[in-house]
């Protein structure tokens, strides 16, 4: 299915495309549920039930997160490394820079400060 | 299979919406840009909040504040309504079948006031235990950050009223539309802020 | 009873918060004095309003008013406020600069002109005035009134969304004026560091007044900012590739990004501290685990970028500037719009040098210094490249290209200072002395401030249909330039002599000879801002003589120029199609300028008249001013009434209205007969009464 979706005129949309289109759409949104809640369930059970270490839960849980967001990304908001419009790619990647630099540079800046009180 | 090039983040009407679907490559990439300027706001709270995790003060801490089974159900109905409302969209997408919209959109309203209803319940529990924002500057930090996603939860919902209000009045016309879709983007968006939440907060506070 | 039903009225609002309050209460001199320039500034501020609300109504401007100002959402129109507001606080903002530097010196030896916390007030106002309420409606002023035009669009993306930051600004504005009158404002500087503006230390409504100001005039920031992003990247005409851009519009997308990212930070920092003043909350409080450092790394990881908001629209304005006024293409163009990007990501990377003396590790002010040493590398290339634009140009000492040239020469001694700043170790030296104080206005007065007014003179005939007067035009650009070095020079002396900023009085006698000359600057300044409000006057006395009707006054090279002065509300009658950078010199060069349109004319939908913006002007305003003073009925009730505003306006439809094809075209015939009859003129009578805004353009004219 490599057509454009923006030239073409509705009433050459067969009908056929629009609902295999359709089931996939539906099944994305299921497959990002599904994968969500592959990576959720085991995060509340090991610090549930204490199942690890601390630390260990904070590296499961943080790479759990990680992923999930990347799922959420990919599934719900349909959002991929191709196939986007090149504003959309811009501005995802510039907001992951600016976050990075204000958390990690306020993390940084407030830890050393109290480290040295 | 190959996909063809989207317009904007989150679901894409499509050429059978076409004049909708040609508002919402401007409307929903604005709201795009806000949801990513929401974002920093977010980030700064998070930041804040890990600077003051350790400043208790004396105070009540996160192990003896948090209740990690409130938190799995909330986690659940929230993952639970941004599938719901993402088949709400397909719904209208195709077919423009509005009947099976609203129903999608209810539904997912009803979860999320499932997790506003458990996630207030959490909050009277930590006030009873003491774990009031004036008690220290790591409660400030927690009152700051997790209600404000409430809070966001409770806007989008009030805006699903006015939606359906809106389809109410006007129909399934190009308006609605689209702001079905920026509901959308601030819905999954709001997914994501919480599972920032659960991991650093209350995973990271009852480990 | 009467006590309950007073507060519940009028909150902590009470007689002692009227201006003349310091008098009654005078001790000495200095106090009776300051309370008589309080009262006088209130008067002032009450009587303005007076005679302008007794004006509209003597001369029934009400309904005009309402119709083709407060309620337009057009781009033009919406500029056009932003920048009659920065005018007017900066008027205030610079007289209260004069007043201080006047303290300066009176206040030698103890005593002078005005208390210490009037001198508070003053600082605190004059910078929140100058960034907030001066700068920035006056950069988002130009970007709205021309970017659409450059890129060939009808209107921004989101045009009621544009009066609602307006109306934001607007309303922010109006507090920190209501805080002239109810006083007293913030002493807690523009920056209002905790936890000097704790409720502990200042429960007063000064920090309230500063917060709620701030906030709403960041949220109005937040809003233009996605405003313009959105519409550069989505409404461009077809062929206006990013890099067929004029610098122009390529700076204000940096600025609009920059906003997008660098005003929540701000917005963070004013919303924590208010819970930390209104609920008790312990974000930068000295007790319970409060952390006042965590405010500072906020606050300038907005302030920072701030600074980049502030100026890269200006550079922007330079570009156009030197590349009109020399007939030159610009020089070294993607040299120059890779700069600005450098220099828009690097602006977050360098914030922790307006504390490197808090007390972190050397390791992390080092990485700092260094960074902030990097962001002198793109601006230099930016300089190289205005020089080369100008080298071997026809340059025309026209009224933007003084203030253009002054910025040269005046910027880099600024950027000299600013790299020795940026060394941790040397900052240890000077911070929070003059030193710093010369800095950031050597940076702003000539980076920012001449670029906003030279493109002020280059943009005004467009906007009205005629030039600006020139005589007075030099008088104020060379005023601000003589003004200004007189003014803070001596600063700079002064910083290193070790005369801390923010001082009311001082005892050293070396000091005072340095003082005097920065008052006598002031004075000159002064007069800089009088000759552009005699220019203006002037102006309009002879609209008829400096009338540009056909909208070319200069010899322009991008799309603005193309249209009627002023323009037509759709901007273009057809929208065209672009070929390469410099459209319009490229049409005019050909000789297409007044064609018609290959396509014919078509009917245009443009965006109808909202009330939303001035709706949240007044509720914004009653919101805060009730937050500020504890009138919570009033705060409550602003509140839900902006709330319900914006949910009913998601019920509007209908919100677009068409202008018929035949009623375009007349439009434009009309503009096409006037430009035949207008004869083409060369640049050497550029500023005589021949130039009606009809252009040779440049190369035809060195063949003929």
């Amino acid at each position: 299915m490599s057509r454009s979706r923006i030239d073409l005129p509705p009433e050459s949309d067969p009908a056929a495309t629009h609902t295999s289109e359709a089931r996939e759409e539906r099944r994305n949104y299921y497959l990002g549920y599904v994968l969500a809640l592959v990576l959720t369930l085991p995060v509340f059970a090991i610090t549930g039930f204490h199942l690890l270490p601390t630390k260990e839960i904070y590296w499961v849980a943080g790479a759990a997160a990680l992923v999930q967001m990347v799922v959420h990304f990919r599934y719900f908001l349909n959002i991929r490394f191709k196939g986007q419009t090149r504003e959309d790619l811009h501005l995802i990647l510039f907001t992951t820079l600016i976050l990075g630099l204000m958390v990690g540079g306020t993390i940084w800046i407030l830890f050393n400060l109290a480290g040295r009180m | 299979m190959s996909r063809a090039p989207t317009r904007h983040p989150g679901l894409n009407l499509g050429p059978s919406h076409q004049s909708a679907d040609d508002a919402a490559s401007v409307e929903v990439f604005g709201f795009w840009v806000f949801m990513m300027s929401d974002a920093v706001v977010f980030g700064l709270l998070f930041a804040t909040y890990a600077v003051m995790v350790g400043r208790t003060a004396g105070g009540p801490g996160p192990s003896e504040l948090y209740d990690l089974k409130s938190v799995f159900i909330e986690t659940l109905a929230l993952l639970t309504s941004s599938m719901t409302f993402g088949i709400g969209a397909t719904m209208m997408k195709h077919g423009n079948r509005a009947g099976w919209l609203v129903f999608w959109l209810v539904a997912s309203f009803a979860l999320a006031a499932l997790f506003l209803g458990f996630e207030l319940h959490d909050f009277v529990d930590m006030v009873h235990k003491g774990g009031v924002p004036q008690r220290s500057g790591y409660l400030s930090a927690f009152w700051a950050l997790v209600p404000l996603h409430g809070l966001h939860v409770t806007m989008a919902c009030i805006w699903m009223g006015a939606i359906l209000l809106q389809m109410a009045k006007y129909g399934l016309d190009d308006a609605v539309k689209t702001a079905v879709l920026r509901l959308g983007i601030l819905w999954h968006f709001l997914d994501i802020v919480w599972i920032a939440i659960f991991t650093v907060v209350y995973v990271g506070g009852l480990a | 009873m009467w006590h309950a039903l007073r507060l519940f009225l009028f909150g902590r609002l009470g007689l002692d918060n009227m201006p003349f309050d310091e008098i009654l209460k005078a001790h000495d001199t200095t106090d009776l004095i300051s309370g008589c320039i309080g009262t006088f500034a209130a008067a002032l501020a009450v009587g303005g309003a007076l005679v302008t609300l007794w004006l509209m109504t003597r001369y029934r401007l009400w309904g005009k008013f309402w119709s083709n100002w407060a309620t337009s959402v057009d781009h033009k129109k919406i500029g056009i406020m932003y920048i009659a507001l920065a005018w007017i606080m900066m008027l205030r903002a610079l007289i209260e600069a004069a007043i201080m530097r006047g303290q300066q010196v009176a206040g030698y030896g103890g005593g002078g002109m005005l208390s210490g916390d009037h001198f508070g007030q003053l600082f605190s106002t004059h910078g929140t005035i100058m960034i907030f309420f001066m700068a920035m409606p006056f950069l988002t002023g130009l970007i709205n009134f021309v970017v659409p035009m450059q890129i060939g669009a009808r209107d921004v993306s989101f045009p009621t969304l544009n009066s609602v930051s307006l109306g934001l600004t607007v309303a922010g504005a109006l507090l920190i004026m209501v805080s002239l009158v109810l006083q007293p404002f913030s002493t807690g500087g523009w920056s209002g560091y905790p936890p000097f503006t704790e409720a502990r230390y200042n429960p007063g409504p000064g920090p309230d007044y500063w917060i709620w100001a701030v906030t709403l005039s960041s949220l109005g920031s937040t809003f233009t900012g996605m405003n313009f992003a959105v519409t550069i990247y989505k409404e461009r005409a077809p062929g206006m590739k990013l890099m067929r851009m004029p610098l122009f519009t390529w700076t204000a997308l940096c600025t609009a990004i920059l906003m997008i990212f660098a005003m929540p930070p701000l917005t963070v920092a004013t919303a924590l501290l208010a819970l930390d003043r209104y609920a008790g909350f312990h974000f930068f409080t000295n007790t319970a685990g409060g952390d006042m450092m965590n405010y500072a790394n906020l606050f300038w990881l907005f302030g920072h970028p701030e600074v980049y908001i502030l100026i890269l629209p200006s550079f922007g304005v330079y570009s156009e500037v030197f590349s009109t006024f020399s007939g030159k293409t610009l020089y070294g163009y993607s040299s120059l719009v890779i700069a600005t990007m450098c220099i828009a990501v690097l602006s977050f990377t360098v914030w922790v040098h307006h504390f490197f003396t808090m007390g972190q590790g050397a390791d992390l002010n080092a990485a700092f210094g260094i960074a902030t040493m990097l962001i002198g590398v793109p601006t230099g290339v930016k300089i190289y490249d205005w020089m080369l634009t100008m080298f071997r140009g026809r340059v025309r000492m026209t009224v933007p290209i003084v203030y253009g040239v002054g910025f040269l020469f005046l910027f880099c001694v600024g950027g000299m200072s600013g790299i020795l700043l940026a060394n941790p170790s040397i900052d240890y030296q000077v911070h929070n002395t003059l030193f710093l104080v010369a800095h950031f206005h050597n940076m702003l007065i000539p980076g920012l401030l001449f670029g906003l007014i030279a493109g002020y003179t280059m943009w005004f005939p467009k906007a009205f249909g005629f030039r600006l007067d020139d005589r007075w035009g030099y008088r104020a650009a060379w005023g601000w330039i003589i003004g200004f070095m007189m003014a803070f020079f001596p600063l700079y002396v002064l910083g290193l002599m070790g005369m801390p900023r923010r001082t009311v009085s001082f005892l050293e006698p070396a000091y005072l000879p340095w003082t005097i000359i920065a008052l006598l600057g002031a004075f000159v300044v002064l007069f800089a801002l009088f000759s552009l409000f005699m220019q203006l006057w002037v102006s309009i006395k002879n609209r008829e003589a400096l009338a540009v009707p056909v909208g070319d006054p200069w010899d322009g090279r991008s799309l603005e120029w193309s249209m009627s002065a002023p323009p037509p509300e759709y901007n273009f009658p057809v929208i065209p199609e672009v070929k390469g950078r410099d459209a319009f010199m490229t049409l005019k060069e050909a000789g297409d300028d007044l064609g018609e349109p290959e396509g014919g004319f078509k009917d245009i939908t443009m965006p109808a008249n909202s009330a939303l913006g001035p709706f949240l002007c007044v509720t914004g305003t009653a919101t805060a001013f009730g937050l500020v003073w504890y009138i919570w009925w009033l705060a409550l009730l602003g509140a839900a009434a902006s709330f319900l505003a914006v949910v009913l306006r998601g019920f509007a439809r209908n919100t677009e209205r068409t202008i018929p094809a035949a009623e375009v075209r007349r439009s434009w015939e009309r503009w096409r007969d006037r430009a035949m009859s207008a004869p083409r003129v060369p640049r050497a009578d550029e500023l005589t009464d021949a130039n009606r805004g009809h252009a040779v353009p440049a190369k035809q004219e060195i063949v003929a």
